[in-house]
């Protein structure tokens, strides 16, 4: 039997291994198993419990902001003569991007299993940025790991961190990017078993955490479901986002999966152009393999070395991408299109001249590629783009690519 | 030979009554031929096991010094390739000591699983730890060792608990590595007495010789631990004397076979002195 067998229900996975067809896993030391067999079961324990979901609920409305708007972009739509735009605006939650529904999941989860110490990895700092604030406003000790060269490209997000209390350690070793920000925080939770919690930040690294944070994520593709049917009753024909590690991404598709005329696009950093090799494209320029607690797709070389990502976007500067989206990319259940830098840089100007909306360079990517799958739907469609981050963090890097000192 | 070298080797042992010393380096570090000299030359220094690192570049278990030497590795375009290469090299030479390469899963992954264990075995490798290929990931892995008869050595640490324990030692043969602190190599030290019901623990669990290893750094501690366990582990030690030869220009080899030899003499006349009158 070599028929390939197509899930009936998307919505279904992970399987009890923690695995989205091949792909995820826990590949971790074996110190580090006791640990995550302890947090799946209390996050078992805490998905399942009334009181725990009352509480993020109360905290997601009253503290992040939500639920976030369903925008009419008449302008951009306008412009690119295609299906109607709209924008889920998760840069309006609380620090200025999504990153804070998972932290804020994560945090009440570390505090009803009695952590008493966070540790965080951050890219671009808004992942560091998001895990310093719920740590301030519950009291707990939080250490963040950032590479030295995003330590230095990203310096108003490092004294955002300080301000709100966090510890920042700049990582040198490797490549002193994302990837060794993750590494450090895994020699940190390995060494510091007992009362550590290790929040990651995006839908990636060892089962639970694709799983957990796609959850925590995934209130931003329930509201926009009842938003769409409540403002255009139907549901959108194409829902598009950045991929990183795919946090956002997960978070608006996961509600949609089973809607299988809702086409679902994400799209990757091709930074320099993906025929110079310098890009942090997983699926579109990589192979599947492990790295960081999971199977997923990977930027290697033929020895199976991780090899670096390129983009102008810190937070898309990852060498891998979650699980999932390896599957739904295996599957066919979402495309997976690519952005270059100099793309993205012209779609953060459209959208800050034509909608009044800086949005996060990391955002500006999905941007790059909404006339296309705009056009691709047609007049009478629609289509919505998670605004996932504001760009306000951005504005010196789009500066120095402009040619400009401000 | 491969899994009956290692047992032959722990039975030798444990006849003479002396704990095995087992010493980490890494394939290619500083360059391959230095490193294939120091592998040649460490049985003759007093190693009675060798684990050879295959370097990746993301280390997620390592301390500095063996993160170090990975990239120095890597920066002279070591490979899995090249280690077996190495390992073929002094097999030519040595037919009884066990070598047992150590990593990270994604070389493995990329080469296959089933390719890899016939030409580690082919290359005369006994033994195999995955670092990140815990228990559940593990099977078929251990497919592919168990039909290439290599052993698959499972590590046993702080936080495995009885009921872990016997998930661990589930498939492995050879001996069991048990890892005396939680933390990655090369940092936090190990105390034979805390160390001591451990080894006794696993042991049981496993019905197989238990070395230790993670934190042991000098003769004195190698030899505390040489009087509870089946065997010494050592590798950052040993790693870092490559890192402090290149920085002053000393013959690498002399320096960490020095090392090694210091280490041996510690461990092998370890029990020799009874510990209580």
């Amino acid at each position: 039997m070599t028929i390939p067998v197509l899930p009936n229900d998307y919505a279904a996975y992970p399987d009890a291994s923690g695995r989205f067809g091949d792909y995820g896993g826990r590949y971790v030391p074996e110190t580090l198993m006791p640990l995550v067999h302890e947090l799946e079961a209390a996050y078992r324990a805490a998905k399942a419990d009334p009181a725990f979901q009352a509480e993020l609920s109360g905290f997601l409305k009253h503290y992040v902001g939500r639920p976030s708007p369903l925008y009419f972009a008449e302008r951009l739509t306008d412009h690119f003569g295609g299906a109607k735009i709209y924008f889920k605006r998760e840069e309006l939650n609380h620090t200025g991007s999504h990153k804070i529904n998972n932290c804020m999941g994560q945090i009440l989860l570390a505090r009803r299993m009695g952590k008493t110490r966070i540790i965080a990895e951050t890219g671009a700092g808004q992942h560091g940025v998001a895990s310093a604030t719920v740590c301030a406003r519950f009291g707990l000790p939080c250490i963040v790991y950032m590479g030295a060269v995003d330590v230095e490209r990203q310096k108003p997000n490092v004294f955002r961190m300080n301000l709100l209390g966090a510890q920042v350690e700049a990582v040198t070793s490797g490549s002193a990017t994302l990837k060794d920000a993750m590494n450090e925080a895994l020699r940190d939770w390995v060494t510091n078993v007992h009362d550590t919690y290790y929040m990651i930040g995006t839908a990636a690294g060892m089962h639970p955490y694709p799983e957990m944070v796609r959850d925590f994520q995934s209130v931003i593709g329930q509201e926009t479901r009842a938003q769409i049917l409540e403002i255009e009753g139907r549901l959108p024909d194409a829902v598009v986002a950045c991929v990183g590690g795919g946090s956002n991404a997960i978070g608006i598709f996961h509600p949609f999966l089973n809607d299988e005329s809702v086409k679902l696009y994400g799209i990757e950093a091709a930074g320099e152009g993906m025929e110079s090799g310098r890009h942090a494209a997983a699926i579109n320029g990589g192979q599947p393999g492990v790295l960081h607690g999971n199977m997923t797709y990977l930027l290697q070389d033929s020895a199976g070395q991780i090899t670096e990502a390129h983009s102008i976007s810190a937070g898309l500067d990852y060498p891998g991408i979650g699980p999932e989206h390896s599957w739904l990319h295996d599957v066919g259940r979402a495309k997976y299109l690519t952005a270059t830098d100099a793309e993205s840089l012209d779609a953060f100007k459209l959208c800050a001249e034509l909608e009044g909306i800086l949005p996060a360079i990391e955002t500006a990517h999905a941007l790059a590629r909404l006339s296309d799958v705009a056009k691709e739907v047609g007049k009478g469609g629609i289509v919505v783009v998670n605004m996932s981050g504001r760009g306000d963090k951005d504005v010196a890097t789009v500066a120095a690519h402009l040619g400009r000192s401000i | 030979m491969t899994k009956a070298r290692i047992e032959a080797r722990f039975a030798a042992l444990k006849a003479e009554d002396r704990a095995a010393f087992v010493t980490y380096v890494m394939a290619g570090d500083p360059d391959y031929a230095t490193s294939l000299e120091i592998v040649k030359g460490l049985p003759g220094a007093g190693a009675d096991v060798i684990e050879i690192g295959f370097p990746f570049s993301d280390p997620m278990a390592e301390g500095p010094p063996i993160q170090r030497a990975a990239l120095r590795a890597l920066d002279k375009g070591m490979t899995l390739a090249r280690t077996l290469e190495l390992v073929a090299e002094f097999r030519q030479g040595d037919q009884t000591t066990p070598i047992i390469m150590m990593g990270y899963a994604n070389p493995l992954v990329r080469w296959g699983y089933d390719a890899f264990a016939r030409d580690a075995a082919a290359a005369g490798v006994d033994g195999l730890i995955a670092v990140d290929i815990p228990p559940e990931e593990a099977d078929p892995l251990a497919d592919a060792l168990d039909a290439a008869d290599l052993s698959l050595i499972r590590l046993a640490t702080p936080t495995s608990d009885d009921a872990r324990l016997k998930i661990v030692v589930r498939r492995t043969s050879g001996f069991v590595y048990y890892v005396s602190v939680a933390g990655v190599t090369g940092v936090k030290e190990a105390e034979a007495d805390v160390v001591a019901p451990h080894v006794l623990r696993v042991r049981a669990a496993s019905g197989l010789p238990v070395s230790v290893g993670f934190g042991i750094k000098t003769p004195e501690r190698a030899a505390a631990i040489a009087k509870v366990a089946d065997g010494v582990v050592v590798g950052s030690a040993l790693v870092d004397e490559v890192a402090a030869a290149l920085a002053v220009n000393e013959s690498v080899t002399a320096r960490v076979l020095s090392k090694v030899e210091s280490l041996a003499k510690a461990i092998s006349t370890a029990r020799a002195h009874p510990v209580s009158a």
